[in-house]
């Protein structure tokens, strides 16, 4: 399995990560050797086997439906005091809508 | 040494950073020293070698010295635990509320989270343990060197043209120097093993579920774990004892009770049956290393425990396994870093999709966005069958060995690493050889099981490290046998030149 830089760039597209164009080459060879590591999976014999997900066999605990919140009553305010930008409780980003 | 007039810590020449945790405990409550003054020692330890091994990447000086007051106060009450008192150094993938947490990463570099991990509350809250800083670490806990850290490489203290292991390097660089008595670690993979055997330290991975993940900053979140570095069994055991344990914040945490892992150090292993995979032997394993794994296997023969080979048929499958899920759940944990909420923000950017890519092509280094798009790659539309669903399914292959083993078995033991510590960018700029480091610890990991690193000689001056795996919550036999090897043997007590 060998991965072309046009490859690289779409995964990292979908991933949402600019990639500088000249790391596009040796993303593309070591990501080509990591999936040609990962290509040995194929020759395992699987048949019949169920996906395993997860290590431990349980159901997910449930809780009463009450608001828990651990940071307490000033949990907005110690949120949004490390976000990079806010104003007014809201957090700022580029115009999304013209 | 200590700043303090009274005492052997200040005065006699006693080096504080050679006592066991147990023996700390007790020179607190004889008022031998007093836990500010173990602060001070440790702190200054770190203030002379930190420098040479850039283990830490915050310490907390201020911090320490208030908990050892409040620590001292409790004592002088006659209250408090084994751990009251007692410094120890956190992994900075733990949330400390008021602290930076790095984890390791430039996307995290400005971050102080608002509330404190579990583990943390428990070890110093609730324990008392004094938190000395902020260890160094794999950024986002991704490597086994500790050279992907955006706060530059730790070095072994074995040899410091070499790396420590990682992803947990800084804890373990911090303890084999001894610039603290025992630090908490995580492992996704072997990042508290391989880094533990490649510094001559003890390192146990719990069972999956058996220490609380909240507030730790999340890998791969099937197969993350928190656990211990420390030089012996015995203070591994202490350390774990006050981490492990129910935690309703965490929805894989398992509500059963935790064993007493220190009153079951004693035990005799008389007739303890351990199991030897093949598989674990095979062709990379270096000699000189195999050579002493076969001594220390001996050495447990002579302690009345039973050999008897074993098979795990598909764990030369692991690495392949792991490098998918794993990336596969890092890829979808790691798009929570957006630069709105919290962490790196890059200028400039005009629209909402160009601040993500910019600020995630800023905030990540290289292995970070290599797991991401391999993560993002098996798990797109085409490929999910093939890498993603298989990788599943040989997992389930790889726990039904371990089950299979453990009817027969107690233990299974082998080899932490394929060698010793290598030399810093020796396989920087290939991943895949990169990989191959945690050949032996991974499969642990993807079965859920306990597993623990012990050191078990030296070659050309170098530790390495032992094995053993345990079954699901044996964690206190684990220690039991680890501790009783440990009795019988002094590669633990070793320390490195330069930092005795």
């Amino acid at each position: 399995m060998s991965l072309s830089p046009e490859q690289v760039q779409k995964i990292a597209h979908l991933a949402r990560l600019e990639l500088k164009p000249e790391q596009e080459g040796a993303y593309a060879r070591q990501l080509s050797d990591i999936l040609e590591m990962v290509g040995a999976l194929a020759r395992a014999d699987t048949e019949r086997i169920a996906p395993m997900a997860h290590p431990l066999d349980m159901v997910q605990r449930l809780r009463a439906d009450v608001v828990t919140d651990p940071v307490g009553a000033e949990g907005r305010a110690a949120f949004q005091a490390i976000a990079p930008a806010v104003q007014d409780g809201l957090y700022l980003v580029p115009k999304v809508i013209e | 040494m200590s700043a303090g007039t009274r005492g052997p810590g200040a005065g006699s020449g006693e080096a504080l950073h050679r006592l066991s945790i147990r023996q700390l405990a007790e020179g607190l409550r004889a008022r031998r020293f007093s836990s500010r003054e173990l602060a001070q020692h440790f702190l200054q330890r770190i203030e002379a070698h930190d420098k040479t091994l850039n283990s830490f990447v915050t310490v907390t000086a201020e911090r320490a010295l208030a908990q050892a007051a409040a620590a001292d106060a409790r004592l002088a009450q006659g209250a408090g635990g084994p751990l009251t008192g007692i410094p120890i150094a956190q992994k900075d993938i733990f949330c400390t509320q008021g602290v930076k947490t790095s984890c390791g990463s430039r996307m995290l570099d400005s971050y102080v989270a608002p509330y404190d991990a579990t583990i943390v509350r428990k070890l110093h809250a609730e324990a008392g343990a004094v938190m000395l800083g902020k260890c160094n670490m794999d950024e986002f806990a991704m490597g086994s060197s500790n050279e992907t850290s955006w706060y530059g490489p730790v070095r072994n203290p074995w040899d410091l043209e070499r790396v420590p292991g990682g992803s947990s390097g800084g804890s373990v660089a911090a303890v084999a120097a001894g610039l603290a008595p025992a630090a908490t670690a995580t492992d996704t993979g072997g990042s508290i093993r391989q880094p533990a055997a490649l510094t001559g330290l003890t390192g146990i991975k719990p069972t999956y579920g058996r220490v609380s993940r909240y507030g730790m900053v999340a890998f791969a979140s099937s197969l993350d774990q928190a656990g211990v570095v420390a030089h012996s069994a015995e203070d591994a055991a202490y350390v774990l004892q006050a981490m492990a344990g129910f935690d309703p914040l965490d929805s894989t945490s398992v509500d059963r009770p935790v064993d007493d892992y220190c009153a079951a150090l004693d035990r005799p292993i008389e007739g303890l049956r351990i199991g030897l995979p093949k598989e674990y032997f095979a062709e990379g394993l270096d000699p000189a290393c195999r050579a002493a794994i076969e001594t220390a296997i001996g050495q447990f023969e002579r302690l009345g425990a039973r050999i008897c080979e074993i098979r795990l048929p598909h764990a030369p499958l692991s690495v392949p396994t792991y490098y998918v899920v794993a990336p596969a759940e890092a890829s979808s944990n790691l798009a929570r870093y957006d630069g709105v909420r919290y962490g790196h923000r890059a200028d400039g950017a005009r629209t909402l999709e160009e601040l993500y890519k910019k600020s995630r092509g800023e905030g990540f280094g290289a292995e970070v966005q290599r797991r991401i798009m391999i993560g993002t790659y098996v798990l797109s539309h085409g490929y999910y069958d093939a890498y993603y669903l298989k990788a599943q399914k040989v997992r389930r292959l790889i726990y039904d060995d371990f089950k299979r083993a453990f009817e027969t078995v107690d233990l299974v033991v082998g080899p932490t690493a394929q060698n010793v510590a290598f030399k810093l960018g020796d396989k920087l700029d290939d991943p895949v050889a990169m990989y191959l480091n945690d050949i032996y610890t991974i499969a642990a990991n993807l079965a859920g099981i306990p597993a623990l690193s012990i050191p078990c000689g030296f070659v050309n001056g170098l530790p390495v490290g032992l094995q053993l795996m345990g079954n699901f919550f044996d964690e206190a036999r684990l220690l039991n046998a680890a501790h009783q090897y440990q009795l019988a043997t002094d590669w633990h007590l070793r320390r490195p030149h330069g930092f005795e």
